[in-house]
């Protein structure tokens, strides 16, 4: 006959009995370090807290990242590739977060959030084929157009400024529209600039569009 | 014996100057179009051009010829799910855009229905209206209008 053991406490209460006692040590005042050397080691973890932060978030800020999912890659990168803003005269590339997140810090920091959905979409797989995202194509589009549109256009505006526009070099279709509708603020780039990046959902309740 | 062996040497003379023949007719018709590059070998392909750009309409060679478009549509998109000519150039839309509207009769279906709109048929703009490029035509044309053929005494007031 085995002897018989002593029953430990259930998990739950052991892991409340630590939170307890860490909870005992951060309330009392430190009888080691000086106020000042806290204070110092307090600014520094935030300098490195800060940092390695930051530096995460411009890693989930580059192409590389995006198009490490396949639902990018063999998708709507694929099909950035044919454009204008892929490759162009002057060699300037417009990667995925220069149009899909704004280079402000607070809206940066909004989108991110927001974006936080897509790796629940990653996780079950919502667009995990090129037909799966077809189906999801209008809907999404619309989030980015809404995005844009509300916004006015702050992610093409990341490059492209409306001040530093210099119409006698644009042709003549585009000064007359450029003139007409977006210095006089009537419309936002996204309002007429649709599927110049990737190719358009079904464009059929679309404004503008037949 | 002898007499199989004069008529495999015919044969032969025959297929080589057939061949000879080919050859030379191949380098005479195909040098107009091809440069003088050898038919085995890649010639250098002409200097890529720019879209014209003008957005100014050009005359019809004739009164059936499609308009010509004289602007680049470079990435303009025009499948099942959308067609970026329309946004501009739809009935709708013509009113905003100042572009020219689609002919009516791009709204008969192949039975002579009018339809509301562009019928599918005449839906892919790019199959009849083309874009320019200021490049040399490799092939002269001596086509004649039909305002210049006729006589002037032909001629009604137009």
């Amino acid at each position: 006959m085995t002897p018989k053991q002593v029953s430990k406490p259930p998990l739950w209460r052991r892991a409340l009995a630590l939170a307890l006692e860490i909870w005992g040590v951060l309330r009392r005042p430190g009888v080691v370090f000086s106020l000042g050397a806290l204070v110092f080691a307090g600014f520094i973890a935030g300098v490195v807290f800060w940092g390695a932060f930051n530096t995460a978030l411009e890693l989930t800020n580059t192409e590389e990242f995006c198009t490490s999912c396949h639902e990018m890659r063999e998708n709507v990168f694929a099909e950035l590739k044919r454009t204008i803003h892929y490759s162009n005269r002057s060699g300037v590339r417009a990667h995925c977060p220069d149009c899909h997140v704004p280079h402000n810090w607070t809206n940066k920091i909004a989108r991110k959030m927001q974006a936080s959905k897509e790796v629940w979409g990653k996780l079950f797989g919502t667009i995990s084929t090129r037909e799966k995202f077809l189906d999801h194509r209008t809907e999404l589009a619309q989030h980015e157009w809404a995005r844009m549109k509300a916004n006015d256009s702050l992610e093409c505006r990341n490059c492209h400024s409306a001040d530093s526009m210099d119409v006698t070099r644009q042709s003549p279709r585009a000064v007359d529209s450029h003139q007409r509708f977006l210095f006089t603020g009537q419309k936002t780039c996204i309002d007429c600039h649709k599927g110049i990046a990737h190719e358009l959902p079904d464009m059929r309740n679309v404004p503008g569009w037949q | 014996m002898n007499r199989h062996r004069n008529h495999r040497r015919a044969c032969l003379f025959a297929a080589i100057a057939l061949v000879a023949t080919a050859t030379l007719a191949a380098a005479q018709t195909f040098s107009a179009l091809r440069g003088p590059t050898p038919l085995d070998q890649e010639g250098q392909a002409p200097v890529m051009t720019p879209e014209q750009n003008s957005a100014q309409r050009e005359a019809r060679n004739y009164p059936e010829q499609p308009p010509l478009i004289p602007h680049s549509i470079e990435g303009y998109e025009v499948s099942i799910r959308g067609n970026k000519c329309l946004s501009c150039h739809a009935r709708s839309r013509v009113r905003e855009s100042q572009a020219p509207m689609i002919s009516i009769t791009h709204f008969s279906d192949r039975d002579g229905q009018f339809l509301a709109s562009i019928s599918p048929r005449r839906y892919f703009c790019t199959q009849c209206h083309v874009p320019q490029h200021g490049v040399q035509a490799p092939v002269a044309n001596d086509f004649v209008d039909i305002d210049t053929l006729l006589p002037p005494s032909a001629k009604r007031q137009r």
